[in-house]
């Protein structure tokens, strides 16, 4: 069952960092191992307690459920359960399940003599999500700061802190980031555009081939990254998207408390043309 | 543990450079040389040019300087034409739309008209880039995947600037031509609106959005992982399947019990990218226009509290 026509071969014991081959084992076709069980207790866990908080808040319209970090009052300390000790231990399994997510990838890894690229993808990603429920916390000195758990209400946490740093498009690091997640966007329909184009081709004719997809690029802008090197770009477009993200946030509220707006202000506050008048700013 | 993780290219080797494939392509377009950064081997291909000009190349270029250079232009004026200020303020100029009060008439330059020719160049600029986009295709008989890619950024470009503006009956409604001022616009037409996120629509294009980025990561990251299996020779292993798609197939059917093909993960990421914009312009056309006020819509349609 689930075992494509290719993949006996492929499924040979090892490459386990924890455990030995006690858990070196599939299940449909999952992998399991160490981190599988780790992975599985911790999401599991991390669900039921979601539900647990639902089910006292009373709310079970699946848009409005929200599980709420404790109020500033608590500062770093543990709350009570219904007053965001939920959230906090939610959030625990949550780090916990996607860290051993990222470890059984590298034992996969192992297994098909593959590279780390994807598990240091995944870092990345969980940089982000920990920089925004812990790290900025703990360096405001406040669980609250956190994000809640649910779908309309962690927008609405996007919104009111956005606001509360005026318009926070003016975040350069910000700026950076939307840059990246854009240029990433248009990289990936590029990029899925060309190998579509290249594999299914006009009517009657035959599959293209990379030196196609290289001539095309260059008629078209004057240069073909290749094959291999779109997906490097790909990859750095889409984790600096991830981690100027990461950026963005932890430095409001901890280096920068006033409007974003204001921070430009060093720019036009530059000597040699701060007393110039006249534009917009004189 | 310490085996060679594919990074960047630690050997390039030079010879002639590649002219590019025949076909259908008219060669008195294409340029005749080409050249080779180092900086750029270490990462992709060394390899820059040649570029194919033709009409659409010079239509969309001509037209996108005189864009470019209309808006420079207006920014050198509200600078005083002193170098100093142009550069100080250079993120705080805007080229804006015609106010409200003109609707879709034709205001005097220095009202908005100035905005509208500009606008104009820029929409050709655009369209015949787009054109462009089909016809080297066409010439080398690929596909049209970029092209329609491409026509789904236009949608939204058009809603923004063009559709958009028509349906609310005022030029005022467009995006103004300035690094601030765009933001600006952003911010305000969120608040105007009720709060976009509200919206189903911007949700979706920032559900795409998110997606597209991750999508890439995977997608980047696995290519990479597998490179030593010949992974990048994506169209080879389209065509006739080798060891690196059969791991990098089995590493997402082990990580998370489903894969995709060698094609298939193509047309995933082409999908994604086009829904970006093609549901990012379907709720901007509807905002204002058919929807007021999305906090009380999504009151109505009950997923936002009532209170």
């Amino acid at each position: 069952m689930a075992l494509l026509s290719f993949e006996r071969k492929y499924r040979v014991p090892g490459g386990t960092l924890v455990g030995g081959n006690l858990f070196d084992f599939w299940v449909g076709p999952f992998y399991v191992g160490f981190f599988g069980v780790t992975t599985f207790f911790f999401a599991a866990l991390g669900t039921i307690l979601i539900f647990y908080g639902t089910a006292l808040e009373g709310v079970w319209n699946p848009w409005l459920i929200s599980i709420d970090p404790p109020a500033v009052e608590y500062g770093l300390a543990f709350a009570p359960l219904r007053e965001g000790g939920l959230w906090q231990l939610i959030t625990m399994c949550a780090v916990c399940s996607f860290v051993s997510w990222l470890l059984r990838e590298v034992e996969i890894c192992n297994k098909l003599g593959m590279g780390y690229h994807v598990p240091f993808a995944f870092g990345v990603a969980i940089f982000a999500y920990v920089t925004l429920v812990i790290i900025r916390p703990v360096l405001m000195g406040a669980w609250g700061y956190a994000f809640p758990y649910g779908i309309f209400t962690h927008l609405d946490w996007v919104s009111n802190v956005g606001y509360q740093y005026g318009n926070f498009h003016y975040n350069p690091a910000h700026m950076i980031a939307v840059t990246f997640f854009f240029t990433t966007s248009l990289a990936l329909a590029l990029h899925g555009a060309l190998v579509l184009s290249a594999a299914n081709p006009e009517k009657g004719k035959e599959m293209r081939t990379p030196e196609h997809e290289d001539t095309f690029f260059r008629d078209f802008i004057g240069y073909s990254i290749g094959t291999l090197g779109i997906h490097r770009l790909g990859l750095l477009l889409a984790l600096n998207a991830g981690f100027w993200s990461a950026v963005c946030i932890v430095i409001s509220g901890t280096i920068w408390f006033d409007q974003w707006v204001v921070w430009w202000d060093w720019w036009l506050q530059l000597p040699w043309w701060a007393d110039i008048p006249g534009g917009i700013n004189g | 543990m310490a085996e060679y993780q594919n990074i960047f290219n630690q050997v390039q080797v030079r010879g002639q450079p590649e002219m590019g494939m025949v076909e259908g392509v008219d060669l008195a377009s294409r340029g005749r040389g080409a050249r080779f950064s180092t900086l750029a081997g270490w990462f992709g291909n060394a390899q820059l040019g040649p570029i194919y000009l033709g009409t659409m190349g010079v239509v969309s270029l001509f037209s996108g300087v005189v864009w470019f250079t209309m808006v420079g232009g207006w920014y050198w004026y509200q600078a005083g034409f002193n170098p100093a200020v142009f550069l100080r303020d250079l993120f705080w100029f805007s080229l804006d739309p015609p106010s409200a009060e003109w609707g879709l008439r034709f205001p005097p330059l220095a009202e908005g008209g100035y905005f509208l020719i500009a606008s104009f160049f820029l929409l050709v600029s655009v369209l015949s880039w787009w054109v462009r986009s089909y016809m080297r295709a066409q010439a080398l008989g690929m596909g049209k995947h970029v092209c329609y890619a491409f026509a789904s950024a236009i949608w939204l470009f058009l809603v923004l600037g063009l559709f958009r503006p028509i349906l609310m009956g005022s030029w005022s409604e467009a995006v103004p031509y300035g690094i601030f001022s765009h933001l600006d616009w952003t911010n305000n037409f969120s608040l105007s609106y009720g709060n976009l996120f509200y919206n189903p629509f911007h949700a979706l294009s920032i559900v795409f959005l998110y997606g597209s980025v991750l999508l890439f990561a995977m997608h980047g990251a696995t290519i990479l992982s597998v490179s030593r299996f010949g992974g990048d020779r994506e169209l080879e292993q389209i065509a006739d399947r080798g060891t690196a798609s059969e791991r990098a197939a089995l590493f997402w059917r082990w990580t998370m019990g489903f894969n995709a093909t060698m094609e298939g993960i193509h047309r995933w990421a082409w999908w994604f990218a086009i829904l970006v914009t093609l549901t990012g312009g379907i709720g901007i056309l509807l905002t204002g226009t058919v929807v007021d006020n999305w906090y009380v819509w999504a009151q109505l349609h009950g997923y936002a509290p009532l209170n």
